[in-house]
């Protein structure tokens, strides 16, 4: 917040357009998905520099990373911001779920009174956004004519100066992009990994050596192998994406976790075959299925592409499962 | 995005030449250029990198586009199986 602006539909906000510690704090904690789904701004019409009623006015959402991501990339410039209230969620995942319509962007250009803010009568949206706003109807509710906008907030300074591009209208997948949403894989993964090191202890009870170390001993190679499944699947799986040889999410990651499964022997030689070809199945049934959940994160996965993979790979991950847990334990009994 | 496809042959996309009006919305919105304008007429020039988010078949004018939209994203897949009354959260 940097004060107010006077307008004739009243005072509106201006925001600053530099992240201050505190925005790079709730950033870091945002995309670590510690508070993701309660990380948001109130709807409504922000200022951005110094705007006058001839301003462009940017349409976003109200999840507070998006939200931060135009204002930072309008550094410099003089403009509005109409936020919609998306309910925290991102551009795309609204409009794909609804809260991201037409309905929901005249709502917030009829509360802020944008037709005495602005001269014009030209929103800005974020293209992502047409999987839920019909922009006619912005046009129909509102007055406004609902302009197209690029993918990325970063090209909104291009398109304001040049008009669209053809690069700005497709999405992209870089290594930096996949790198930033390991964090969250990790955290969301960590809640399966809890539960499974409970249900590890439990199974580790049987064998033929009831001694604390021993269990211990069963436990830690039951965990290691669960912990390389996780890296395997949140984090070598997204960063060599382009790279593996197969379409399918789920048998890239358990063809990926082949690699840590087989150094689970040299780690651990002391347990029997069994057990140990049962974690090595575990460390690939749980990579191949955190690669799978991150079909959720990918922007090019289409929902029937990925029902159509997880007919087929579910059975067969609750197959391997189950195989994983017999030989774990048969081995135990040797 | 030439470089990621997922499946092949599963996109529910439909395009009906016959009612495209030229208009040019279903490139703008497409995050996958999966529209090209030929002599007034969207062609489809890339089946394969749909990944039916629906923008295009919501913003025809003359319902040339029809595609079943949806998140591809394998939770909440799980959670559309499940039964009703649980509401399906994700992203």
């Amino acid at each position: 917040m940097d004060g107010f602006i006077t307008t004739p539909s009243g005072r509106v906000p201006r925001v600053k357009a530099h992240p201050t510690l505190w925005d790079r704090l709730g950033d870091c904690r945002a995309r670590l998905g510690l508070d993701r789904n309660n990380y948001t701004v109130n709807p409504g019409l922000y200022a951005v520099g110094d705007p006058s009623p001839d301003a462009p006015v940017v349409v976003t959402a109200n999840y507070k990373l998006t939200f931060d991501t135009v204002r930072f990339a309008l550094r410099g410039r003089n403009a509005w911001i109409l936020v919609t209230d998306t309910r925290g969620i991102n551009v795309w995942c609204a409009g794909g779920k609804g809260s991201f319509s037409a309905e929901a962007v005249a709502l917030q250009v009829r509360k802020a009174g944008l037709d005495r803010v602005v001269s014009h009568r030209r929103l800005i949206l974020p293209q992502l956004s047409a999987n839920g706003v019909r922009l006619r109807d912005v046009r129909k509710a509102t007055g406004f004519e609902a302009v197209l906008g690029p993918i990325r907030a970063e090209d909104l300074s291009r398109f304001l100066d040049q008009g669209p591009d053809d690069a700005m209208r497709e999405v992209t997948f870089t290594f930096m992009e996949r790198l930033a949403v390991v964090p969250v894989e990790l955290v969301l993964g960590w809640k399966m990994v809890l539960a499974v090191l409970a249900a590890a202890a439990v199974l580790s009870l049987i064998g033929t050596e009831l001694a604390l170390g021993a269990v211990f001993q069963r436990w830690i190679l039951a965990a290691t192998a669960t912990l390389f499944g996780l890296l395997s699947g949140a984090i070598a799986f997204p960063l060599l994406l382009p790279r593996l040889p197969t379409r399918l999410f789920s048998l890239a990651g358990a063809g990926l976790a082949a690699i840590p499964a087989l150094a689970l022997p040299l780690l651990f030689p002391s347990p029997a075959w069994p057990a140990l070809v049962g974690v090595g199945l575990w460390t690939m049934t749980v990579s191949a299925w955190t690669a799978l959940n991150f079909t959720g994160s990918t922007p090019y996965t289409s929902p029937s592409g990925v029902e159509k993979e997880m007919r087929a790979a579910i059975p067969t991950l609750a197959g391997s499962t189950v195989l994983s847990v017999i030989c774990f334990i048969w081995g135990n009994l040797q | 995005m030439k470089r990621f496809h997922h499946l092949q042959n599963v996109a529910t996309l439909a395009y009906d030449r016959d009612k495209c009006v030229g208009c040019g919305l279903c490139i703008a919105v497409c995050p996958h250029r999966v529209f090209v304008l030929k002599k007034d007429k969207a062609e489809i020039q890339d089946r394969e990198a749909c990944m039916e988010c629906g923008a295009c078949a919501l913003n025809c004018p003359t319902e040339a586009v029809a595609v079943t939209p949806g998140v591809g994203c394998a939770s909440y897949i799980i959670q559309t199986w499940l039964p009703k009354g649980t509401t399906p959260q994700c992203c």
